[in-house]
């Protein structure tokens, strides 16, 4: 379980709270105005950013002294998920064993990973000569083989089509629930929301608010939701 | 961002940092130590450092103008040849002093190519010699160089920002401004710094071209003070004066340096959209030509005078190849050794006395750095013994702050695109020093590796000190023919420096960057 | 043999440490000079093997820089310096040398074909040479300093603050025209094309063409006669005397091969070591050796006064004469 206790992130000249917990296995949505601090919120999880008080709590332990590899957490950025000069299945195999060990273990399990994501056969290829739907996959393949509890989506798929984005929303879906995963998605599209996510967090005028019913946010969103849905509809 | 979540430290950076400014000041203060302390220079000296300073200025400002438009014309064309064009650009940089001036008086001295062209015509002859010769000599030797450091710049603005300026449509002017503007920014200065830095510990340059006393350098006024007036205090005092302004004028160029890096990019090759225009077509083409006829004629200048000495060269040139390539091999690895862990410490965005540190190859006077390292090492060991590894060492540190200045601002890029990821995978230090920095950074560690190769092999510097004559390098060499008359194998075996410098600088650059396309 | 460090070729240092074991008991004399004087075309290799046909000694010769790094070196080094003999001071920095305090006495007397008197307790002469313009013998060449200061041929010359050659001509300047010298400079300032760092650049340039005459020694021509077969160089004759280059030798006091040190400076004006000094160091020998000069040599010209201003004086004059110098060229 998740637990942001009394948690205040600072990024630059601004502030955000959060005080609240998930529940292990489902997936959240992160939605709220730009500059809001959604990315804020993340990067904090993550461990990129120190949080200026508070504490964030995994299964009863503090991250705070941990560095971001060493937290339970897999990101996925808005882009740089790849190593451009590394190949695709070097750039998963990362996911495994981050010195860079290739054995035929490793190999393997690459290689079943590629399989899920729809990518067979592309190991060899460098990520510049891939589609970007065939990028947003492959950098999937990696949070799969990293086997971590946490993951967290900083709007990975925005650049893509709203159908590609769909599918790989889906993807990345199924590939949560399949590991057991909690998951964390920053979106801008309440569909997005609708579309995978049990239960969303509202990001708004400083504050993360505890996590309600998807349904129940879109439906009849907080005022400081209100004007962003209005806006973005 | 916290720097703790950065898979490079700067610890192994501090030591090698450490051990440069060890070496160098404690050299410089074996030299004070020895002297019993310093003297105050006379007003000769002073009007050498206002002359030196004046020269330096004007060398670098119009190094760099001129560098611009070679290396943006160079960097948005594509031709047969400019692979080789670029690496060729390495060449003058690289030549012994003494070679380049000889091949640039073939082509503008009073009997040159160019004077011959004007009397031919029934004009005047032009005079070389004099503060014009001299920034003439200085732009032949670091146009290159400022051309090199520049286009680097270039290359490292992603295709995708120049994708998006064409599907803004937008023109050259406004590309200058939003693209290219911000990037001179950020590489301009460190790049006059170090050309500035370059011309500042000129010596045989101004010397030789400068026509007389007037264009008289700190860098020959220490020489006086070792060699013929040994007064130690006095050259002591005016090397700390070198290092002064080399570092002033180097920090005034880090604090202009300011700017953003450009982001990630998928490694895509660059169109150029916006340059496909006739107008700008013919100014490349005219600003290409020009830098390649006034950098490669001295240089054939020197290969048409070199070659009739080629065939005859006696034996001991040949065992001076052998020494050289040794020397600059080792030098190559001690470079290795100390960039290494200072670009990955200078990689965070982290810079002061690292910086400087990198920097005293630049701004020590090579005279006061040998004389300071042999009155340390002479009491411990024989000095012709140390002559090659010394040599290599000192040769290390004075390729050191090109190596920084070439290397620092693309790590600073691999750190702020990739650090992320990095860090979130867990790759701690070694593997992604491993696994990203060194090969994202592979096309400027073989320019690097191949700018310190040669600059190790055109070195005179230190090993006269040392050396007796079983370990001749080949420069030293060189000029022990010219000391015996034998002025035609010397220019025999200058042709085979510069072909060796060349060469060893084209395999390392073209490695880097062949790599960096694979 | 002589063992030094090299970097590669482990053959040839295994069979360098053998050679130092069999040759372990032989004493070494040391013997600092410059460079040019090691290298394969300097008198350094004949020599060595001459010397050590006679010596039971292993000679080392040291190659050092030019004639001012040498002293330079010496200095730096001191009483722990491991040379026993120091070849290649010239007359204008003996007295600095001397004045170091490094230097013993010599024993050696000789009957010496110096154009002038040499006496010194300190230092031995080995060979010695006018310096003059060397031009191209095509070339209407002036006949005194004054006329070349007055004409408009260009001259290259080196710098008297980093090469002898250079200190050479400011003596010359200031022993023939004393008080006139600034004017003389004066005179010469716009003849001068450029003051280079040594001998090498100055030469290397006057033979690229940059310059009608370049300042060098009488004995220029004979290299080129001799070595390259060409006789169209020679030197121009001054009214005012031409000054002369006297290299000399010393043994220092601090050396524990002593013996040997005073035995190489006998050497040094024998026959064996002079008869290489004409075409090795192309000079001429301080003892004119029984064959007498090589061919090359007859024909150069030979000035009708020596100029020498003795060596005790040079250091106090040298400051001024400098300083005039700077200040003529420096407008």
């Amino acid at each position: 379980m998740l637990w942001l206790d009394d948690l205040t992130c600072q990024s630059d000249d601004f502030r955000l709270r959060a005080d609240l917990s998930l529940a292990p296995g489902g997936i959240t949505a992160v939605i709220g105005p730009s500059g809001a601090g959604k990315s804020t919120l993340l990067n904090t999880i993550a461990g990129f950013l120190p949080p200026a008080s508070g504490r964030i709590l995994w299964d009863g332990d503090d991250l705070g002294p941990l560095p971001p590899g060493k937290r339970p957490v897999a990101m996925l950025f808005q882009d740089g998920n790849l190593f451009p000069h590394l190949s695709v299945e070097r750039n998963v195999a990362l996911g495994r064993d981050p010195r860079g060990k290739l054995d035929a273990d490793t190999r393997a399990t690459v290689a079943r990973a590629l399989a899920r994501v729809g990518l067979d056969g592309l190991g060899a290829r460098k990520p510049g000569t891939l589609s970007g739907g065939q990028q947003s996959r492959a950098a999937l393949a990696r949070i799969l083989v990293q086997q971590r509890p946490l993951i967290l989506l900083d709007e990975p798929f925005a650049a893509l089509g709203p159908a590609l984005k769909a599918e790989m929303l889906d993807l990345v879906a199924e590939l949560a629930r399949d590991q057991g995963a909690t998951l964390m998605m920053i979106t801008h599209d309440p569909e997005d929301a609708r579309r995978i996510a049990g239960q969303t967090i509202v990001v708004a005028e400083g504050r993360a608010a505890s996590p309600q019913p998807t349904v129940e946010v879109l439906d009849k969103p907080p005022p400081a939701l209100q004007e962003y849905l209005a806006s973005s509809a | 961002m916290a720097d703790r979540a950065q898979p490079v430290r700067a610890g192994a950076g501090i030591v090698a940092a450490g051990l440069v400014a060890a070496v160098v000041l404690g050299a410089l203060g074996a030299v004070f130590w020895r002297a019993g302390g310093g003297v105050s220079p006379g007003p000769a000296d002073w009007a050498a450092v206002r002359f030196t300073v004046l020269q330096a200025l004007v060398s670098a400002t119009l190094s760099l103008v001129l560098a611009i438009p070679v290396a943006r014309a160079l960097a948005r064309r594509r031709f047969p040849g400019r692979g080789l064009l670029v690496t060729l650009l390495g060449a003058p940089f690289l030549l012994p002093v003494i070679v380049a001036v000889l091949g640039l008086l073939a082509v503008f001295g009073r009997a040159g190519w160019v004077n011959l062209g004007l009397g031919a015509l029934g004009l005047p002859p032009v005079q070389v010699y004099g503060l014009h010769g001299v920034v003439l000599a200085h732009v032949f030797f670091n146009l290159p160089l400022a051309t090199r450091l520049i286009l680097q710049g270039w290359a490292e603005i992603p295709a995708e920002r120049f994708r998006l300026a064409a599907q803004l449509n937008l023109g050259p002017a406004e590309i200058r401004r939003l693209l290219e503007r911000p990037m001179l920014a950020r590489i301009a200065p460190g790049a006059f710094a170090v050309v500035f830095g370059i011309c500042l510990t000129s010596f045989a340059v101004a010397l030789t071209l400068g026509g007389g006393p007037r264009a008289t350098t700190v860098e020959l006024a220490i020489y006086q003070a070792f060699q013929f007036d040994f007064d130690l205090g006095r050259a002591a005092f005016l090397a700390c004066v070198q290092i002064a302004l080399t570092l002033g004028a180097a920090l005034i160029a880090l604090r202009l340096a300011a700017g953003e890096g450009f982001g990630a990019g998928l490694d895509r090759p660059v169109d150029r959209w916006d340059a496909a225009t006739w107008p700008l077509r013919i100014w490349d083409a005219v600003a290409i030509a020009l830098a390649t006829l006034f950098l490669v004629v001295p240089m054939a200048a020197v290969a048409v005078e070199g070659a009739p000495g080629l065939i005859s060269l006696p034996a001991s040139v040949w065992r001076a190849v052998l020494t050289s390539l040794g020397v600059a091999s080792l030098s190559l690895v001690v470079l290795a050794a100390l960039a290494l862990p200072m670009v990955a410490a200078l990689s965070t965005g982290r810079r002061g006395w690292i910086d400087l540190a990198g920097l005293l190859g630049l701004a020590v006077s090579p005279l006061a750095l040998g004389t300071g390292l042999f009155i340390l090492l002479y009491p411990l060991a024989d000095p012709a013994a140390l002559a090659l590894p010394v040599t290599a060492g000192v040769n290390a540190i004075m390729a050191l702050p090109f190596a920084l200045r070439i290397l620092v601002p693309a790590a600073r890029g691999v750190v702020a695109d990739h650090g992320r990821l990095g860090a979130q995978l867990d790759m701690g230090r070694g593997p992604f020093f491993r696994l990203v920095l060194l090969p994202r950074l592979a096309p400027q560690l073989g320019f690097a590796a191949g700018l310190g190769m040669a600059l190790s092999l055109g070195d005179l510097g230190v090993i006269a000190l040392f050396a007796n004559h079983e370990a001749a390098t080949l420069p030293l060499q060189i000029y022990r023919l010219m000391g015996a008359y034998r002025m035609e194998a010397a220019s025999g075996a200058a042709l085979l420096l510069m072909a060796l410098a060349f060469g060893a600088f084209w395999i390392c650059d073209h490695k880097g960057r062949a790599r960096a396309v694979a | 043999m002589t063992c030094r460090f090299r970097s590669s070729h482990l053959t040839l240092a295994a069979g360098c440490l053998i050679g130092t074991a069999a040759v372990a008991d032989t004493p070494t004399l040391t013997v600092y000079t410059y460079d040019s004087f090691v290298t394969e075309w300097g008198p350094g290799p004949v020599i060595e093997e001459e010397f050590e046909k006679t010596c039971g000694c292993d000679l080392n010769l040291v190659g050092v820089g030019d004639g001012a790094a040498l002293l330079a070196r010496v200095r730096l080094e001191g009483e722990r310096s491991d040379a026993d003999v120091v070849l290649g001071l010239d007359s204008n920095l003996v007295a600095a040398a001397r004045d170091t305090g490094l230097f013993a006495r010599h024993g050696v007397t000789a009957d010496y074909d110096l154009p002038l008197t040499w006496d010194d307790p300190d230092f031995v002469p080995y060979d010695w040479g006018y310096f003059a313009f060397v031009h191209d013998k095509d070339l209407d060449a002036p006949a005194s300093l004054q006329a070349l200061a007055d004409s408009d041929l260009s001259i290259v010359i080196q710098d008297p603050r980093s090469s002898t050659p250079g200190l050479g001509l400011l003596m010359w300047v200031k022993d023939a025209y004393g008080d006139d010298a600034p004017a003389i400079w004066e005179g010469l300032a716009d003849n001068i094309v450029t003051v280079t760092k040594g001998w090498s650049e100055a030469y290397g340039l006057f033979l690229e063409g940059e310059a009608d005459m370049v300042l060098s020694y009488t004995t220029s021509p004979a290299y080129h006669v001799i070595a390259e077969d060409d006789d169209n160089k020679t030197t121009a004759e001054f009214d005012e005397g031409h000054y002369l280059q006297v290299e000399v030798a010393g043994k220092l006091a601090a050396s524990d091969q002593p013996e040997l040190a005073d035995q190489f400076l006998d050497f040094m004006v024998s026959d064996a070591f002079q008869s290489a000094i004409p075409t090795t160091n192309w000079m001429y020998p301080a003892v004119t050796p029984e064959g007498g000069l090589p061919d090359g040599f007859d024909g150069l010209m030979v000035p009708g006064k020596a100029l020498l201003i003795a060596p005790d004086d040079v250091p106090a004059l040298r400051e001024d004469a400098l300083n005039e110098w700077l200040t003529a060229l420096s407008r």
